[in-house]
């Protein structure tokens, strides 16, 4: 499904991705770890075409098309979603106006019908179920004076409604209570399916519990140093990230996924 | 130069001529109708060199050779025919419709606001009751500073409308004020000059949508003053619609006076007319009055916009609020100037004073000016103006979900005008809003 190869990235002429190579197939859940400023999540932003970042080299092939070359609505109406690690708020326009919107404009592109308002309600209505979302966040503004897990579930809500064949999850799991994370989490492994792959960008082993990856790549400095399976999230938890850069890196870090 | 300039005001003086030849008026509202032709001879129109018209030329409305409509002549307009557009479905019963500035009693419905007192001003000022207090409104107004329009206003007005919410009266149905413009048979491009009056007598609560339509594209001058006096405790909700023709020149005066508690809440609305200007000035001299001056003006092409507010906080405990909210697009122009004033000994006023602009093309121009003035010293204001392109956090976040890049513009800029829109209370507007800023932007959502 993905294959991102020797991906170098910049914001602001800092190269902060340095030589990305990862492989995600269907079904795959992947975890991406790292210390604070590694690149994660300039990675997960790369993948979903923020502006501000540059690619500097590498390629990203996305179901054998040229990822970077796509633009980040584009690449979102080809089923690539990107959980914010910091949901902006939209003031004026309403989450249902919003996400009927952008439902519309993929099914528009994906030659499919498109839903009007009250078959859209319905929709949503399914939808808002699975992240334990009330109706009245839907008349509600964007992301306009939710909570930090509020915001956290109306990603997944979006996810959840696009239906994304990848999604990347940016730190999805920052600034959530206990509870929040449970029903995101539970939210996400519903939406999960063999067809589809999720890429979860986290800084703790947390989130790991509610969603088992099936490969943990740690991010260090702009390159992946350490690849595993889940016990690699657990050990990571125990020893914390200071043991990779006591030079254990090298000697477990497996070949990139291939 | 001087022949030139009676040249020039030639129209409006035979206007004036035949204003006071035919009505029954009373000598004083004569001899101040003279008096104010007169001072506007002296004055002429605003001009560029007056702080106050720095930014608005009126020079094209100088330049055009205006009929003044003072009478009324017919009208293609019936009830069914031609109105039924501009009649919000909350005001069907309660709706006053002016052609050209004229109050059109034939064409107005008033079922539903019984208990209400409304009266061309012609008859009002046959009742010494009510003449008593349109006088003291057209006098003060008389006496203070006045530009040319205003001047001009109170010269040649005529079939005005005066309103009295009666003590006490909560006034559920909203009443509409539809000012009308239609081309003139004699096809020259008519000067309207509406007035309307408005009081609210003590703890009354109203609700007024003043909305300005044109029935034909075309070349017209609104030169509109509309006076509200509040009594102790009394409420206005107060909407203003302007959406004249593209061709338009649209001068209006908002003026308000709040006694002890009252309560006045507005919103101004200018999407239409070439050339728009309006000075909304509301004064608080008894304690306890507050008020909201809120307002939305979105332009394109070649319009120019202009917005003067003055909030006056004369005595204590008076609390104001205001959020102007911009769209520029093309090379439109606007201006907002906003005076807070807080006078001496107006302890504990509460004022807020914000102003948004929105520039979406690089040929548009905003000039704001937030303005307070502050001569109390227990006092809580504060004011801002900003202007700015749309947010980029905010686009990538919409196309990041599949939203194309134009749209999520037009989303984007939506979301910025439904601040203002969103707090409006009656539906029909806000639903006519909202299709108005969609179409500005052709789109759907």
């Amino acid at each position: 499904m993905l294959e991102i190869r020797n991906l170098h990235a910049s914001v602001d002429g800092n190269e902060i991705l340095k030589g990305i190579n990862l492989k995600v197939n269907k079904g795959e859940v992947h975890a991406i770890m790292g210390p604070n400023g590694s690149g994660k999540s300039t990675l997960a932003k790369v993948l979903a075409g923020h502006p501000s970042y540059e690619v500097t080299g590498g390629e990203v092939i996305y179901y054998g098309k040229n990822l970077l070359e796509m633009s980040p609505d584009e690449r979102a109406r080809e089923g690539v979603f990107m959980a914010f690690q910091y949901p902006v708020e939209v003031p004026g326009v309403s989450n249902a106006q919003f996400l009927r919107l952008a439902y519309n404009e993929k099914q528009k592109h994906l030659g499919q019908e498109e839903l009007d308002p009250l078959e859209f309600k319905d929709y949503l209505k399914e939808k808002a179920k699975l992240v334990e979302m009330d109706a009245s966040f839907m008349t509600r503004s964007v992301n306009e004076g939710f909570s930090g897990g509020e915001k956290k579930r109306n990603e997944i809500l979006q996810m959840a409604v696009l239906d994304p064949k990848l999604s990347v999850l940016d730190e999805t799991d920052s600034g959530l209570d206990i509870d929040a994370l449970r029903i995101v989490a539970e939210g996400v492994n519903k939406l999960h399916d063999p067809e589809k792959a999720v890429i979860v960008v986290t800084h703790y082993q947390r989130l790991l519990n509610y969603i088992v990856p099936d490969f943990v790549h740690v991010l260090s400095a702009g390159r992946i140093v350490k690849e595993g399976g889940k016990e690699l999230a657990l050990e990571l938890e125990e020893r914390g990230y200071d043991w990779l850069k006591n030079g254990n890196a090298k000697n477990t870090a497996a070949p990139a996924a291939s | 130069m001087v022949t030139e300039i009676a040249n020039e005001n030639s129209a409006y003086r035979s206007a004036l001529r035949e204003l006071t030849k035919v009505s029954g008026e009373p000598s004083w509202l004569r001899a101040l109708r003279g008096r104010s032709f007169d001072q506007f001879e002296g004055v002429g129109f605003p001009g560029v060199e007056q702080e106050e018209w720095k930014y608005t030329n009126v020079a094209p409305i100088m330049r055009t050779k205006f009929t003044p409509v003072v009478n009324s002549n017919g009208t293609a307009l019936s009830k069914r025919n031609g109105l039924a557009p501009f009649i919000y479905e909350e005001t069907r019963d309660s709706a006053f419709v002016f052609v050209n500035g004229i109050f059109r009693e034939d064409l107005s419905s008033c079922k539903g606001l019984s208990g209400v007192v409304a009266l061309d001003l012609n008859d009002a000022l046959q009742i010494s009751e009510y003449e008593t207090v349109i006088r003291e409104s057209l006098e003060r107004n008389a006496n203070s500073d006045n530009n040319g329009f205003e001047l001009l206003n109170i010269a040649l007005f005529a079939g005005g409308l005066f309103i009295s919410i009666p003590r006490g009266l909560n006034l559920r149905t909203p009443i509409q004020l539809q000012f009308v413009s239609e081309p003139v048979k004699a096809g020259a491009p008519a000067a309207v000059f509406p007035r309307v009056l408005i009081v609210g007598k003590k703890n009354s609560a109203a609700t007024i949508i003043e909305s300005y339509r044109a029935t034909a594209e075309g070349i017209y001058l609104t030169n509109a003053i509309v006076d509200l006096v509040l009594d102790e405790g009394a409420r206005v909700q107060h909407y203003k619609v302007q959406r004249e023709s593209a061709g338009a020149s649209h001068i209006a005066k908002t003026r308000a006076d709040l006694g002890r508690n009252a309560g006045y809440d507005t919103t101004t609305i200018n999407f239409g007319a070439a050339l728009s200007r309006h000075d909304i000035k509301v004064t608080m001299d008894h304690e306890g009055a507050s008020c909201s001056v809120d307002g939305l003006y979105m332009v394109d092409g070649s319009q120019h916009t202009d917005t003067h507010s003055v909030i006056d906080h004369r005595q204590p405990h008076c609390t104001s609020r205001q959020l102007y909210k911009g769209i520029l697009d093309g090379k439109s122009r606007a201006v907002f100037n906003g005076k807070v004033f807080v006078r001496h000994g107006a302890q504990q006023t509460d004022a807020q004073q914000t102003n948004k602009n929105l520039l979406l093309s690089s040929e548009a121009q905003i000039d704001t000016k937030p303005q307070l003035e502050i001569y109390a010293d227990d006092v809580k204001c504060t004011h801002g103006a900003a202007v700015g392109q749309l947010d980029d956090d905010e686009l990538f976040y919409l196309e990041s979900r599949g939203i194309n890049p134009s749209l999520a513009n037009n989303m984007l800029t939506y979301g910025f005008a439904e601040e203002v829109i969103e707090r409006i209370k009656i539906d029909s507007i806000k639903r006519e809003l909202d299709e108005a800023v969609l179409n500005r932007l052709h789109t759907s959502l």
